[in-house]
């Protein structure tokens, strides 16, 4: 019988009846008395020298309050980078300043350089339109490898050139050059990890309030994480102390990552709502979203693999290049160093491992984590590579990788990671089981009856997230703690507030969140609610990303419950007359061990808040706990994932005829909830695979800024996925045994696709190595034509 | 300014607009009905689907001016007259089809549009249709599901092993 309370049941998510109903509050649906409405005036080139700015005839239009530029910015601190990476020389990567309104130059399309503030949006844009303004467009560097080359344009004249840091990571050199002279056979792919847009469905807005009574600003903001918001932009952009600064993260329509970091529109908002003492207004378009967001991936790589005479792996080293766009984005620095070289051992025993990263300056929007955040590049092109080696050597793809799999825990890989749990052949034997792989010749030939080619990929996965051990990302340039926080208030009758670090925007943390305290105190769910979102509210917790939300704000929960169930049984002890190491605490009910002794849960709390017969010399009266819970180390999902698909030889049109994902969360606390990540996981792994691509002309001229233009998945594009999440190995750090399971299909979806493709290709005679993603049918069918 | 009269979710409404007023500002900041949302400018989304005399609209591709007279329902006028889910909002907490929520309310709409004009639909019918309905959270699998089963189809054997 399945569960229907605490961990493991299915519950159905309370928050959806006001998502359902119209009733959700997102950040637009927030307005402010008396506020006002701002535009940006934003770059509508790459990269361009400021003359001048004349906003005079603007300033007269109707309704407008005030025009900021770059000169209002002037003394004011620049939005900082939260990691900073040291190069393979030791020295810190260079890091430019990052104004919230350009001073200056411009240096990418969208990059704002003027804000209008009016008493109505229309107004706004009107006054915006008549700024005059003199941009002297620049040569722009567009092109990573053009970007590295002698005499290039730079992004920022203040440093040498326009490489961000050079960083390696893993095996010396000499144990690299031993393992490729010993080899018997070498794999080697270039590939283009494809830049990519979230777009998460609500685009960002945000709203600042100043509370001239009290000195307070408030931000409502479209953010994942309110409390990082509230540090960065408190202490290092506007100077406001924390206790002055209240960052509200109501309803929010999806993050994917973007909405993790802090954006010049926030600060600006702030400022301005404390200068002209009114609430300033601002709601992003998408185009807007598109040239202002974050974007996420973008990087070419080499990588080469070296195997010995009997197919076992001796030893990896990849070249990366990856772009940072014209600033650092908040995490940026991070994506394609500790998130992405930390995992280049993949699901595999290779003993020799190098990694080898150039972050470079181009002028086009900054670069940061997107769903999965570096370990989707990771994945892709281990997973490519090795298909491409079972090719080359004609050995079966799935039995190379189980001959080369990590089989023994914990296991300390070269690349600076220890893996506490896996079980990867599980995860390949139930994905075969999965996908009927006797099956497959058989649906081969019917595919060919209509004239197609059908191809099957697999890939396997490993990730760390879980984010972060504070102590070691401190040690990798880390500017900020990543542990978070939990508190527990039980009130009086009974019922339990849990306010949380963590920001739920999709991933029903109102639902999963109190089936963990329900079970662990034996309540029904229905008497507990998740408080999150707002900085005045919570304790100081780091936020959602990186699939932490779970195993390390879950488990600050946890202990936060933990101290609630100790001090509750000292009240149930005095209550009963018996020592407190004698009471259990089961279905809600405190009995002394033995007898039929009890008292009820109500009967507690009501005790704590009412503490007439009570040990007032021995307890504190209350019950309201918290605690903060830092990981020891990062956790490892992993899974094996397949894809099946039919190429048309005509049109080189792929379709995905069925995808299957075995997946290896650890424990899993609400399965409806996890099998939802993991479909939305591949949908956008789909998505990067065949369809989406940011694309920038040698201009720097962003070609891709709307939705008729950037081709988002819809219904049609996907199909129905399979997925299993019965292989357990809990992770063996964190007290529920959780791992995460936000970013798994998106990291282990892309290189199913492409392999499958590949192997389509194969089977109607086309040797072709290797089609960049988004696999789109001129790609197909120019790689068909040789 | 022109005045505009028409009925929303069973009630009669009368305001004064200008004509550029789009049916997405009238609802979201004359009206307060802020569960229709906004999530592109060139009406690819559907975040904003709504019905107008009984058919999906994206209300970003109409002025408040054009609706005169219409009969017209958003998300907050779809629950049963009790307050409880309707059909198609039951199916889609029963099959976890919305994660963040902001597309649900055009998902919802068009959905109901769609069951109105077929009401056993097929997967492919089903994903054809919400061809102008953009989601980012649910890879459309809880979606699709939740939509056969609001038309009575069993749904239990969807990509099972």
């Amino acid at each position: 019988m399945p569960k229907d309370h605490g961990i493991g049941a299915a519950q159905k998510r309370r928050e959806d009846v006001r998502f359902l109903t119209g009733a959700g509050r997102y950040t637009d649906d927030i307005s402010a008395y008396g506020q006002t409405y701002c535009v940006f005036l934003r770059s509508d080139v790459a990269h361009g020298t400021i003359n001048s700015i004349d906003t005079s005839d603007a300033e007269a239009m109707p309704g407008v309050v005030r025009i900021f530029t770059g000169k209002d910015f002037e003394g004011i601190g620049g939005l900082p980078c939260g990691w900073q990476v040291t190069d393979k020389h030791g020295e810190p990567m260079k890091e430019p300043g990052h104004p919230v309104l350009a001073q200056g130059k411009v240096r990418h399309v969208g990059d704002p350089f003027a804000a209008v503030v009016a008493d109505s949006l229309e107004e706004a844009r009107n006054a915006a339109e008549a700024i005059v303004y003199d941009i002297e467009e620049l040569p722009a560097v567009v092109d990573m490898k053009a970007a590295l080359a002698e005499g290039a344009t730079k992004v920022h004249d203040d440093l040498s050139d326009n490489l961000c840091y050079d960083w390696h990571l893993g095996s010396d050199q000499a144990a690299i050059d031993e393992a490729f002279a010993n080899a018997a056979h070498v794999t080697t792919l270039e590939l283009i990890n494809n830049r990519l847009v979230a777009n998460p469905m609500e685009p960002r807005v945000a709203l600042g309030e100043y509370n001239r009574a009290n000195d307070e600003s408030t931000l409502y903001t479209t953010s994942q994480n309110p409390h990082v918001i509230r540090l960065l932009m408190g202490a290092f952009v506007l100077g406001i102390p924390e206790h002055k600064l209240r960052v509200v993260a109501p309803d929010v329509g999806g993050g994917f990552g973007t909405k993790i970091f802090h954006y010049a529109e926030e600060a600006f908002v702030t400022f301005a709502s404390r200068q002209i003492n009114r609430p300033v207004k601002w709601t992003s378009t998408r185009s807007e979203a598109f040239m202002s967001d974050a974007h996420g991936r973008d990087h070419v790589t080499k990588i080469e693999l070296a195997l010995d005479a009997d197919n076992n792996f001796i030893g990896l080293r990849t070249d990366t290049l990856a772009n940072m766009g014209a600033y650092l984005s908040t995490f940026s620095s991070s994506v394609p160093t500790w998130l992405h070289g930390t995992l280049m051992a993949g699901n595999y025993k290779t003993p020799a491992i190098q990694v080898n990263v150039r972050a470079v300056f181009t002028n086009t929007v900054p670069v940061d984590a997107y769903r999965g955040a570096g370990r989707p590049e990771a994945t892709f092109q281990l997973e490519r590579l090795v298909d491409k080696a079972a090719r080359e050597l004609g050995v079966d793809p799935i039995a190379l990788r189980r001959q080369n799999f990590i089989e023994s825990f914990p296991y300390a890989t070269p690349v600076a990671v220890e893996y506490d749990t896996g079980d990867y052949v599980a995860t390949m034997d139930k994905l075969e089981e999965m996908i009927d792989r006797p099956g497959f010749e058989a649906r081969r030939k019917e595919s060919e009856a209509k004239g197609k080619l059908r191809g099957l990929g697999i890939n396997c996965y490993i990730e760390a997230c879980g984010i972060a051990p504070s102590n070691l990302v401190g040690q990798l340039g880390a500017r900020a703690g990543l542990y978070d926080a939990a508190t527990v208030r039980v009130n009086a009758t009974g019922s339990i507030s849990v306010m949380v670090g963590a920001h739920s925007h999709g991933q029903g943390h109102e639902t999963a969140f109190p089936q963990v305290v329900a079970e662990m105190l034996g309540i029904d769910e229905s008497m507990i609610d998740i408080v999150h979102g707002d900085s005045s509210k919570i304790p100081f917790g780091m936020g959602t990303y990186g699939s932490r939300s779970l195993a390390v704000c879950g488990s600050a929960m946890v202990r936060a419950t933990e101290k609630i169930i100790n001090k509750a049984k000292k009240i149930a002890g005095h209550l009963l007359e018996a020592s407190d190491a004698d009471i259990e605490l089961k279905d809600g009910k405190f009995t002394v061990a033995g007898t039929d002794k009890s008292v009820a849960w109500g009967d507690v709390t009501l005790a704590a808040y009412v503490p007439h017969n009570y040990p007032l010399e021995d307890i504190e009266p209350g019950l309201e706990e918290t605690a903060f819970y830092d990981p020891s180390n990062f956790t490892y999902p992993s899974g094996a994932y397949a894809c099946e698909v039919e190429v048309d030889p005509e049109t080189g049109r792929v379709t995905i005829e069925s995808f299957a994902a075995a997946d290896d969360f650890g424990n899993v606390v609400n399965p409806m909830i996890v099998e939802g990540q993991v479909h939305g996981g591949i949908g956008q792994g789909i998505g990067q695979a065949l369809l989406e691509s940011c694309i920038y002309d040698e201009n720097g001229q962003l070609l891709s800024a709307s939705y008729m233009d950037y081709a988002m998945p819809r219904a049609e594009d996907v199909p129905f996925y399979k997925v299993d999440h019965s292989c357990v190995t809990p992770c063996t750090h964190n007290p529920l045994g959780v791992k995460g399971c936000g970013e798994a299909g998106a990291i282990g979806s892309p290189p199913a696709v492409v392999n499958a493709v590949i192997d389509a290709l194969a089977s109607g005679g086309f040797n072709v190595e290797h089609i960049d993603m988004p696999v789109s049918p001129h790609r197909v069918w120019k790689a068909m034509q040789g | 300014m022109t005045k505009v009269t028409m009925t929303v979710n069973g009630k009669a409404v009368s305001k004064e607009v200008s004509g550029n007023t789009l049916m997405t500002e009238f609802l979201r900041d004359e009206l307060r009905l802020t569960g229709t949302h906004v999530g592109c400018d060139t009406s690819q989304c559907g975040a904003c689907v709504i019905h107008v005399d009984g058919k999906s609209v994206k209300a970003c591709t109409m002025f408040a001016a054009e609706a005169q007279g219409a009969a017209v329902t958003t998300i907050e006028g779809m629950a049963n007259a009790d307050g409880s889910l309707s059909v198609i909002q039951q199916a889609f907490q029963d099959h976890h089809g919305l994660q963040c929520g902001f597309c649900t309310p055009g998902m919802v709409m068009t959905a109901a549009t769609l069951l109105k004009e077929n009401p056993t639909p097929s997967e492919h019918e089903i994903r054809d249709y919400l061809e102008g309905n953009i989601c980012r959270c649910t890879g459309y699998h809880n979606i699709v599901k939740a939509i056969m089963a609001a038309s009575g189809q069993d749904v239990s054997g969807i990509a099972a092993e």
